[in-house]
């Protein structure tokens, strides 16, 4: 039985402009210490979904579909229900770590908390912990700077302090969600590194949330393309590098920099914007922005295609994709890609 | 009267504090005037120049001398010994009337900003309701209705201040709920209630603070004017609002009978208000930094 298990998951938001389907059919699975990443732009359903399985999106918005956790059903749970599990079997990281700490509080204080509320420890036994977790994270002199407060502390530091909050009482999952868009490179890799240690050394799941593709192929095993509330492509991560085939995995993939690139060059664009959730297009969400659609497009959501084991791709295109690909020079006339004068 | 050691704001913490309060004129005045309030409560509970609940027909009006500093009134009582008694019914109002507000207007405030939805929509509805009539105005109608009194007027104030509280809580109380340590803490699996304790309400604090010290003011004034019209403090309890009342009459014979007690009510008041407003801004984080 896999640990979480995600299946046909919508989630309809009400915003003042209407219902809002920010989560499409969406289905996964994730096995007791496997990794997954979750790719996309802003806005595209990334944070939905994960707030969806904690259960912390607002009351108004109406979830349906299953999620499955060790065996039960997370959207039936009720909130108090819910809150056994939040922070004891699923912990979760923020992007930003300078609002994840409360204030007004000590970090050994705010790490103490799970650990007091679900294990029921005490104060001292708590505490004790705490110093541990802070040091496993790499808080220097961690027994010493417990009684320290959140704004004494650099970001970095503040994110391994929201990590230890997170694994204080071992969770099965962890979620981590852009744990480190707000952070300075060198400081990524090293919270990456730590993310990736722990979730090793301890067995977990770890769910990575990201829109930087670089992070993903070094953090996770498989991974999910998200657009416009729905997963376009999905795989292992080696086979989704080297055998993309979704025109928006496609078009992510060359808008990224890269060191080999020319100078002055400049770099590629998707064309087009982002769909607001609220009028989605009946069919394919990208179609709007697509080179490669036809009027089939518009109709309905494609199924997910199998193009090699275990990768999907929600294309009915992938023909002309392939054969786009397979062309000698790629010389796409795409947006952007002109020559430009610095 | 020190309304700072009450919560821990993240300011509050660490030299800076008091280091900004020092270097802020208007929380020094204010603070000392405050203290001056306070002190010439306890000091009346100890000693006075003259008992004020003595009549003297000998010695009435008088005008200030080395005897009576502040003179005496028509019925020949000392009103520097009225004034030093009298503080204790302003404090005593404002304490108590504040403590009202602030327990039950902050606990609604609370509710509303938790659980939101109806609750909140009726809370504050009825809070909509409170504001509508005017502090004075809803004061007279509730001494009018349970009788004239000290008793009555604390509580006629104190219900005044339940609304008040009520809305500041709840906005800064939702701003606070909004905020990511507070989703942080919901994904450690905290509920509504623990939520509220530990993160809404330290962080709301010093807005708290700040209301209650000029709510006081309010409640000091609201008093004077109760005790004025008849309806506050009854005698011979001594109370500043109703030797203003007296003095009216008199007020072309003997003008210092009413000057002493106004001029009590506005130091009172402005040294508040000034705490007040030096409170704001040494919490307000924005100045915090600048400096």
């Amino acid at each position: 039985m896999p640990l979480l298990e995600v299946s046909n998951l919508h989630v309809r938001l009400h915003t003042h402009r209407g219902p809002a389907y920010a989560v499409r059919d969406v289905s996964f699975t994730l096995e007791r210490g496997e990794t997954l990443g979750l790719v996309g732009e802003s806005g595209c359903g990334k944070s939905i979904t994960v707030m969806a399985l904690m259960g912390l999106l607002p009351e108004s918005a109406q979830v349906t579909g299953s999620i499955r956790f060790d065996g039960q059903e997370l959207t039936a749970k009720s909130d108090p229900q819910m809150c056994e599990i939040r922070g004891n079997r699923i912990g979760m990281i923020f992007q930003e770590p300078m609002t994840a700490l409360n204030p007004v509080h000590s970090i050994g204080r705010q790490v103490a908390e799970p650990l007091r509320l679900h294990r029921g420890l005490s104060a001292s036994a708590a505490r004790k912990e705490a110093i541990s977790l802070l040091d496993r994270v790499g808080i220097p002199q961690a027994a010493r700077r417990i009684d320290a407060y959140p704004h004494q502390f650099s970001g970095g530091q503040r994110q391994r302090v929201t990590i230890a909050m997170a694994l204080a009482c071992g969770p099965d999952l962890l979620i981590a969600d852009e744990p480190t868009t707000a952070l300075d490179v060198t400081i990524q890799q090293q919270i990456l590194e730590l993310i990736s240690d722990l979730v090793a050394e301890r067995g977990m799941a770890l769910m990575l949330i990201s829109h930087d593709l670089g992070v993903i192929a070094q953090n996770v095993a498989r991974m999910l393309v998200m657009y416009g509330g729905s997963v376009v492509e999905s795989g292992p991560t080696e086979a989704v590098f080297a055998h993309r085939m979704h025109p928006y995995t496609l078009g992510l993939f060359a808008a990224r920099p890269g060191l080999l690139s020319q100078k002055g060059r400049k770099l590629a664009t998707i064309a087009g914007s982002v769909p607001e959730l609220v009028d989605l297009p009946a069919g394919c969400p990208f179609a709007g922005r697509c080179r490669f659609t036809i009027p089939e497009c518009h109709v309905t959501v494609p199924p997910p295609h199998q193009v090699e084991p275990g990768h999907h791709v929600r294309c009915i295109r992938l023909e002309a994709v392939a054969a786009e690909k397979a062309a000698p020079t790629p010389t796409l006339p795409r947006e952007g890609r002109e020559e430009e004068a610095a | 009267m020190s309304a700072i050691p009450v919560a821990t704001p993240p300011l509050l913490h660490g030299p800076g504090f008091w280091k900004r309060a020092l270097g802020h004129r208007s929380f020094v005045i204010g603070a000392v005037l405050s203290l001056l309030l306070a002190l010439t409560a306890l000091l009346s509970l100890l000693w006075t120049p003259y008992s004020p609940y003595e009549v003297v027909m000998a010695a009435k009006m008088l005008p200030p001398d080395s005897h009576h500093w502040l003179g005496t009134d028509p019925y020949g009582r000392d009103v520097a010994s009225l004034i030093l008694v009298g503080a204790r019914a302003s404090i005593a109002v404002g304490v108590i009337a504040v403590s009202i507000g602030l327990l039950i207007g902050t606990a609604f405030g609370l509710l509303a900003a938790a659980r939101r939805g109806w609750v909140e929509e009726a809370i504050m509805r009825v809070a909509d309701f409170g504001f509508a009539f005017p502090a004075i105005l809803s004061a007279i109608m509730l001494t009018a209705v349970f009788g004239a009194g000290m008793v009555n007027a604390i509580i006629a104030i104190g219900i005044y201040n339940i609304p008040t509280f009520a809305r500041i809580t709840r906005a800064s109380a939702n701003a606070v709920w909004s905020r990511e340590f507070v989703l942080a803490a919901r994904a450690c699996g905290k509920g509504p209630l623990s939520i509220t304790m530990e993160h809404v309400l330290p962080n709301i604090a010093s807005v708290l603070i700040v209301q209650a010290t000029i709510r006081f003011a309010i409640a000091i004034l609201a008093e004077a004017a109760l005790s004025y019209l008849g309806l506050g403090t009854q005698p011979p309890q001594p109370s500043w609002g109703r030797m203003l009342s007296e003095a009216q009459t008199l007020l072309f014979q003997a003008p210092l009978l009413a000057v002493f007690p106004g001029a009590a009510i506005a130091l009172a008041v402005l040294g508040l208000n000034l705490l007040g407003d030096g409170l704001r801004d040494i919490f307000d984080p924005r100045l915090a930094r600048k400096r």
